[in-house]
């Protein structure tokens, strides 16, 4: 089948996974699984791309059981990958508070939160393996929150009905972080993985079919290597940073991901974006990343904007009867409390129509006076006194006084390279690991379950799935001379020579702006056959002129921040023309995925599992992707309209 | 506003940099100080210039590398603020504003205002850990840990690793990134068994990396944009002369 | 690396002899008030100290133990010091093109504690010989410990006292520092325990400044003669 943007290829299937009682899968994997002998370890080598939770608890566990793994990241120091930012919490099913928790309910919930389109195997080993991390956390000395007695705390979060989320502060990503980092430093001092910060990886080397190495750009000296072995592991995170605007890092980016894909690995559902409804508004055009404000704000702030369109008054000279509490009369049953993606949408609708408040009209006011006013300033201040804080910071404004305004921006990306039971993509020999594997969350993720998966791919499942590949190694030596190599370190070469003898006149950055705008605009929190259409012409225009205008100063031997952004924004162009083309083949409406023609008659999103309950894997085409479909099976979690009325 | 600005340009290591002045108008004073350089930077290489290298990443106030000696203050004149967080409305139209990177022994300069932290991984590779390989945990509540203790240990954990304490400190010492870990971990029962070894491990390397010592004068702390206190400092010295009395 | 020869180390060495020093001064402090008794007890008690112990010990056993002790003690403080600054000197070596208030705690002592360590090892030369080996003291007799206090400081000499005074001036700021910044590398106080610190080592550098100053000023201005 052939339609205007991609060929239908043949079904894909996760041939990994275990049948039988979903409960017994994961055991019943690791007993299939071959082993390798300890004294074999030693003589294979496994790359680990990325030192995020993913990466750092996969690299450390390898170098534990006797690997020799080489382990490289962007940033200066393995610590700052991009996970210690995160915020809410980490799930993990320990029903320590005896509230009716359990592995099952934390998979049905997560399956559910998906939006049913995940794979239930997944799934169940992601919150049979949760248990397993708060352990291994708390034994590396992570803080976790305690009460009085010394036990652990845990909190309902993002609408849970039961309180499962262990945190540590708002910093739990942090704190995780840095006991996988620590775990990764004790294996550097052992002597079991080298360690290359400030290392980019640009392209992969695939030999006989297989993943076998990978070439790298020493970002201070510009110098490209090579680094050959047994497997590759990517876990190098989400690519939201496509749309320039997002809660991610700055230096967040879909290259290694995307070279891997442009090399045969299957890209699945790249259209799923979490978009988060909590996040500080822009404030102008010298914007260069938006600051996301905890969920929990929504406990206590009601959420709502002018009810006449463009009322500029000062928030506090609009009487009651003026303001349009749109989540509550919306959603009498959660009100302010509905999920993310839900949340989202009904802001930009009230922005669209023309009731946003602030610059541009793009913000909606969240409103703490009445939980002033029922629980006293300081009760406010001891649970919100860091945020407000940090609003004030970067707005200037006092929120004590004034609401808060706030608007979604892009969080998290659902989608990712494809991967079966074992992690391994379907390239022989690359395992893909956290958000940059698209396995767990579905078409939406919930709160506090992307640090779970990140530790539970890295400490846990990779380590147990990657040796049924390994037990086939060591595989054939190779060396830097092999024709695959060479090909790909001059790929590599002459990717970097074309940015610097460009002969150009516009900056990276002009290009991701206006790349990212696109993609908001048409490809954010709703999406329209027209608009998708519209959006894949604008990208392919843009990426012509970024070829012929880009422009990047500098040499090549030296460290050149734009050189490393001309290459990243070069692979976020292709990447999203193929969420625009995912988005515009899945006509239905699911998770962080809105197709407007696909809603219900009160504006809800409407899900067609008849023709949509599947994965799907796209492989790469240039402007002609082909897709593969995974058909997903739910024999556990009845699938269900989700409804927050 | 409009602002003048004297930045420090040195194109390597190995060659020797100066302060560079550019002038910059029209910046808004919603924008980020870093924001502030992006528009600088858009503008140098719209003339062909060199844009001025900074580590920067997650903007937010967490991973800790951003890194600018902002009129002689690390992270800037705000307290309790990465250079990340403040905002130009801190400054006023007219000023004159110093950036330079952050100074020390330890910390080589790469690139105009990108140092090389690396020192800090290798103090942590001598000990700033737990040894707990993956699997060997017992249950999270096998141990219950005293909330205050529990609450002592995160905020020494909070350390975000940025190296402001080594670029305030008039010793170049690494004393309170240091004691920050060596107190988080031995603040946990879990970090027990290997509190003597840890901080005699560490301190060797902080020592070896080309750190100076602690004079206790207090700017490490005043610098600290996650705010932590002397006394992880005190904790470092008591566990560190407890060790080597046992040592010796 | 040794433990002891770590900046750690040597922080410990260098506070261990700081505080035997600040027993010395307070101790010498303590006696020089003597000197508003009168000549015949000021005299006494300089030489009780040289006879004390005897018969049971020789003479001088005691200021031979201390000397023996101080000069330690000195050589000890001085030897980390300058093994100290000279690796800061080695972490630091680059200043700022911008100058800045300090903000720490306890910002004075950047100065403070170096250049006003020069002032008091000067100052301490200039001591021995003046009061200890009277070398420029016109009172040669060793036994009249008041004579040679009330010429040190004789109006004429007003410099001397000005010096004296200067010197006291940069102890003082070197005791407050220096006393809890001891104890911080000794023992290592929590948050609150340092604040009270902070407050004893600024009493004591105020009461030792106060209790050396107010000799020199009483000869000066001829209460004591």
């Amino acid at each position: 089948m052939s339609t205007d943007y991609y060929r239908e290829g043949d079904p894909v299937a996760d041939t990994k996974a275990p049948e039988g009682p979903i409960a017994e899968r994961w055991e019943q994997r690791r007993f299939s699984g071959r082993l390798v002998n300890p004294a074999n370890r030693r003589k294979l080598r496994v790359i680990v791309v990325g030192t995020g939770l993913a990466g750092a608890s996969a690299a450390a566990t390898l170098g534990e059981l006797g690997y020799r793994v080489a382990n490289y990241c962007f940033q200066d120091s393995a610590r700052r990958a991009h996970s210690i930012a995160a915020q809410g919490g980490i799930n993990a099913a320990k029903n320590y508070r005896n509230d009716g928790d359990s592995v099952h309910r934390l998979f049905y919930d997560t399956v559910k939160g998906g939006d049913f389109r995940s794979r239930e195997s997944n799934v169940h080993r992601l919150a049979e393996v949760s248990t397993e991390i708060i352990d291994q956390c708390v034994a590396q000395g992570v803080p976790f929150a305690r009460e009085y007695g010394g036990l652990l705390d845990n909190r309902s979060f993002g609408g849970a009905q039961v309180s499962r989320t262990f945190y540590a502060r708002g910093q739990t990503g942090q704190q995780l972080l840095l006991g996988a980092y620590q775990a990764l430093q004790r294996q550097v001092a052992a002597g079991t993985v080298d360690l290359h910060t400030r290392h980019e990886m640009l392209e992969l080397v695939i030999v006989d079919g297989k993943a076998r190495g990978i070439i790298v750009r020493d970002l201070v000296t510009g110098e490209i290597s090579t680094e050959l072995a047994d497997a590759v592991v990517l876990a190098t995170g989400g690519y939201g940073n496509v749309f320039f605007l997002s809660t991610n890092a700055k230096g967040c980016n879909v290259t290694a991901s995307w070279r891997a894909h442009r090399k045969g690995a299957y890209f699945a559902n790249p259209c799923y974006t979490q978009i988060h409804p909590t996040c500080i508004p822009q404030s102008g055009d010298h914007q260069s990343k938006l600051t996301l404000m905890s969920e929990s704000l929504r406990n206590d702030g009601r959420v709502w904007v002018p009810a006449k369109r463009g009322d500029d008054r000062h928030p506090a000279d609009i009487p009651e009867a003026e303001r349009d509490y749109y989540l509550e009369r919306r959603y009498p049953a959660f009100g302010n409390l509905v999920p993310r993606d839900i949340a989202s949408r009904a802001a930009k609708v009230a922005c669209d129509e023309g009731h946003g408040v602030g610059p541009g009209g793009l913000g909606v006011y969240l409103d703490f006076a009445d939980a002033i006013k029922r629980l006293g300033k300081k009760a406010v201040e001891a649970r919100y006194g860091n945020l407000f804080d940090m609003y004030e910071r970067i707005t200037g404004e006092n929120p004590y006084e004034r609401p808060m305004r706030i608007y979604p921006a892009v969080h998290y990306t659902m989608g990712g390279l494809w991967v079966d039971y074992d992690l391994s993509s379907n390239i022989p020999g690359l395992f893909v690991t956290g958000e940059a594997n698209f396995s767990d969350h579905g078409a939406n993720r919930l709160g506090a379950s992307a640090l779970m998966q990140g530790l539970s791919d890295g400490y846990f499942v990779l380590p147990n799935t990657i040796s049924d590949y390994l037990a086939d190694g060591p595989f054939e030596a190779l060396d830097e001379d092999h024709e695959a190599v060479v090909a790909a370190r001059r790929e590599v070469e002459d990717r970097i020579a074309f940015f610097l003898n460009n002969d150009g006149d516009r900056t990276v950055d002009s290009f991701h702006r206006e790349l990212g705008k696109i993609m908001w605009e048409y490809c954010g929190m709703e999406r329209t056959d027209e608009g998708l259409r519209k959006a894949i012409g604008l990208i392919r225009d843009l990426k012509d002129e970024f070829y012929k205008r880009v422009k990047v100063t500098g040499k090549a031997e030296e460290l050149n921040q734009q050189l490393e952004k001309a290459g990243r924004v070069a692979d976020f162009f292709e990447l999203g023309e193929l969420m625009c083309i995912d988005a515009l083949h899945r006509t239905e409406s699911c998770g962080g995925h809105f197709r407007a023609e696909s809603q219900t008659e009160d504006g809800e999103a409407r899900r067609d599992d008849e023709r949509f309950s599947y994965v799907a894997a796209w492989e790469y085409g240039g402007e002609e992707p082909v897709l593969h479909k995974e058909a997903l099976e739910f024999e556990y979690v009845k699938p269900t309209q989700r409804s927050y009325k | 506003m409009k602002l003048s600005l004297r930045i420090w340009r040195q194109p390597d290591a190995a060659t020797k940099g100066e302060m560079v002045s550019y002038e910059i108008d029209e910046v808004s004073e919603d924008a980020s100080f870093l924001e502030m350089l992006d528009v600088l930077n858009e503008r140098l290489i719209a003339e062909g210039g060199d844009p001025v290298a900074f580590d920067h990443d997650c903007r937010e106030g967490i991973c800790g590398a951003c890194s600018l000696v902002i009129d002689g203050q690390p992270h800037g004149p705000q307290a309790a603020t990465t250079t990340c967080q403040l905002h130009m409305r801190k400054f006023r139209d007219g000023d004159q504003i110093d950036i330079e990177p952050w100074r020390a022994g330890a910390f080589p300069v790469v690139k105009d205002l990108v140092v090389d932290r690396s020192a800090f991984d290798q103090i942590i590779q001598a000990g700033g850990y737990i040894s707990a390989p993956t699997g060997t945990a017992p249950d999270a509540h096998a141990v219950p840990i005293p909330k205050q203790d529990a609450d002592a240990a995160f905020a020494a954990a909070a350390c975000i690793g940025c190296g402001a304490c080594v670029a305030a400190c008039p010793n170049g010492s690494g004393m309170l990134f240091m004691g920050a870990k060596v107190a988080h971990l031995g603040l946990t029962p879990q970090g027990q068994p290997e509190r003597a070894t840890r901080v005699l491990g560490m301190v060797a390397a902080h020592d070896e990396a080309g750190f100076g010592g602690c004079t206790n004068v207090g700017e490490c702390a005043a610098a600290c944009p996650k705010e932590i206190g002397l006394d992880v400092i005190g904790q470092l010295n008591r566990d560190f002369r407890k060790a080597a009395a046992r040592a010796a | 690396m040794k433990p002891w020869r770590s900046n750690i180390g040597l922080k410990i060495a260098m506070a261990v002899s700081g505080v035997l020093l600040v027993l010395f001064i307070i101790a010498h402090m303590a006696g020089n008030l003597h000197v508003f008794e009168g000549r015949e007890e000021m005299n006494a008690y300089a030489a009780g100290l040289r006879s004390f112990g005897e018969p049971l010990l020789p003479h001088e056993s005691l200021l031979w133990i201390m000397r023996i002790g101080l000069i330690a003690a000195v050589a000890v403080h001085i030897w980390s010091a300058v093994v100290l600054t000279r690796r800061a000197l080695h972490a630091r070596p680059v200043r700022y093109a911008s100058k800045k208030p300090a903000r720490g705690e306890s910002r004075h002592a950047v100065a403070t504690m170096r250049w006003g360590a020069v002032v008091i090892v000067l100052f301490v030369v200039w001591h021995l010989l003046d009061l200890t080996w009277r070398t420029v003291n016109p009172v040669k007799d060793i036994h009249d410990a008041y004579g040679a206090v009330v010429a040190a400081f004789d109006p004429d000499r007003w410099p001397v006292t000005v010096f004296y005074l200067l010197a006291l001036v940069a102890l003082g700021f070197h005791l407050r520092h220096g006393i809890w910044s001891a104890v911080q590398t000794i023992a290592g106080p929590n948050t609150k325990w340092r604040k009270r610190t902070q407050a004893i080592s600024l009493a004591v550098a105020v009461v030792v400044v106060a209790g050396f100053a107010i000799v020199p000023l009483a000869v000066t201005f001829g209460l004591v003669s």
